[in-house]
């Protein structure tokens, strides 16, 4: 046996035509087509999916939860961003 | 309408048998991933095998349910091939064993859904994307083990070399088959040799596996005739039913 784990994918699976694929979690697999086929095995045994991809987690590059306050914080400040000061007509539905 | 029946109950013996086999894994299984995949394709299976037993108790008449086929017969009265009672042994004889049948079935259910009669028609319709995965899941595996590590690949070689006289059992036709298939009722299992030969082949080859040589193959089970390995099996299987008669949830 080795002691090598093997390498982790992340999750990403489209649930229906038109909406963007969505992270559902990780898989280990030796190679791409086989986090695939676990990808399959292990999140869509319940019809969740139409397409699924995986991505090697080592290929993302994530934000430190550290720096949380310095990321997102000064956004908060910053109403005029959220376009909530404008009347939208009914007619006009989702915008 | 005992061809009918017979014939019904050989391929529900099949895919229970070998469904049964791959839940014995369940708890076993090398990685979580795994473990899943198998119970996923026992599932596909055992599914294929309730349809087709609820089938074939309509056919016969006597008041015999799904469960009354599957926990209430005794191996010599059970007609699966040979090939798919084997033991699990380690996981390379089982994606073996699994690659040696999922590439038979594949065709076999495309063929079947073209069947006159409608119920089989429908459960082989939707077997057939089921054994299509299967073909997938194993020969991406036999390949990966075959061209691994030394050891790999000897265990694979191994497994490939012990399953191999079971495989002739596929494609045998006896006076059953043979009235159906001129009906129209059952697929030919025959002419579906040659992608059988080329799938094996092709996987084979890209897992640097030696293809066996055909030789005497092993035959008897949709006679009644098993190895030993059924009797342990069932009695596994049929252990809660025949302890408690009529046991429901």
């Amino acid at each position: 046996m080795t002691e090598k784990n093997w390498p982790l994918w992340e999750v990403f699976i489209r649930t229906r035509n038109g909406l963007a694929h969505r992270h559902v979690g990780s898989v280990h697999a030796v190679d791409a087509t086989m986090a695939l086929q676990n990808a399959r095995d292990v999140y869509t045994r319940r019809g969740e999916g139409l397409s699924v991809w995986v991505v090697p987690s080592n290929a993302i590059t994530a934000s430190d939860p550290a720096d949380k306050d310095m990321m997102f914080e000064p956004t908060a400040s910053k109403i005029y961003r959220h376009p909530t000061f404008y009347e939208v007509p009914d007619d006009v539905g989702h915008m | 309408m005992q061809p009918l029946f017979d014939y019904t109950l050989r391929l529900a013996d099949n895919a229970l048998v070998l469904g049964h086999r791959l839940s014995e894994w369940i708890g076993h299984a090398p990685v979580l991933e795994e473990e899943l995949a198998l119970g996923n394709m026992g599932l596909d299976l055992i599914g294929q095998a309730r349809s087709l037993y609820a089938y074939a108790g309509e056919i016969e008449g006597k008041g015999r349910d799904e469960d009354a086929l599957a926990y209430l017969r005794d191996a010599v009265s059970y007609r699966n091939i040979l090939l798919v009672e084997q033991p699990n042994g380690d996981f390379a004889a089982t994606m073996m064993r699994q690659l040696m049948y999922a590439a038979f079935a594949y065709p076999f259910t495309t063929a079947l859904a073209k069947s006159k009669d409608a119920t089989l028609a429908a459960v082989a319709a939707k077997a057939e994307k089921e054994m299509a995965y299967h073909v997938r899941h194993s020969a991406e595996w036999i390949i990966r083990l075959g061209d691994g590590t030394e050891e790999s690949h000897a265990r694979t070689q191994a497994a490939a070399d012990e399953l191999w006289p079971f495989v002739g059992e596929m494609f045998e036709v006896d006076g059953v088959e043979r009235e159906l298939i001129a009906a129209g009722i059952a697929a030919d299992p025959v002419p579906l040799k040659a992608e059988w030969e080329r799938t094996l082949t092709r996987v084979l080859d890209e897992a640097t596996i030696a293809r066996p040589r055909d030789g005497w193959m092993q035959t008897g089970g949709r006679a009644g005739r098993h190895t030993e390995h059924l009797g342990h099996l069932l009695a596994d299987l049929q252990y809660l039913q025949r302890a408690h008669p009529g046991a429901t949830w």
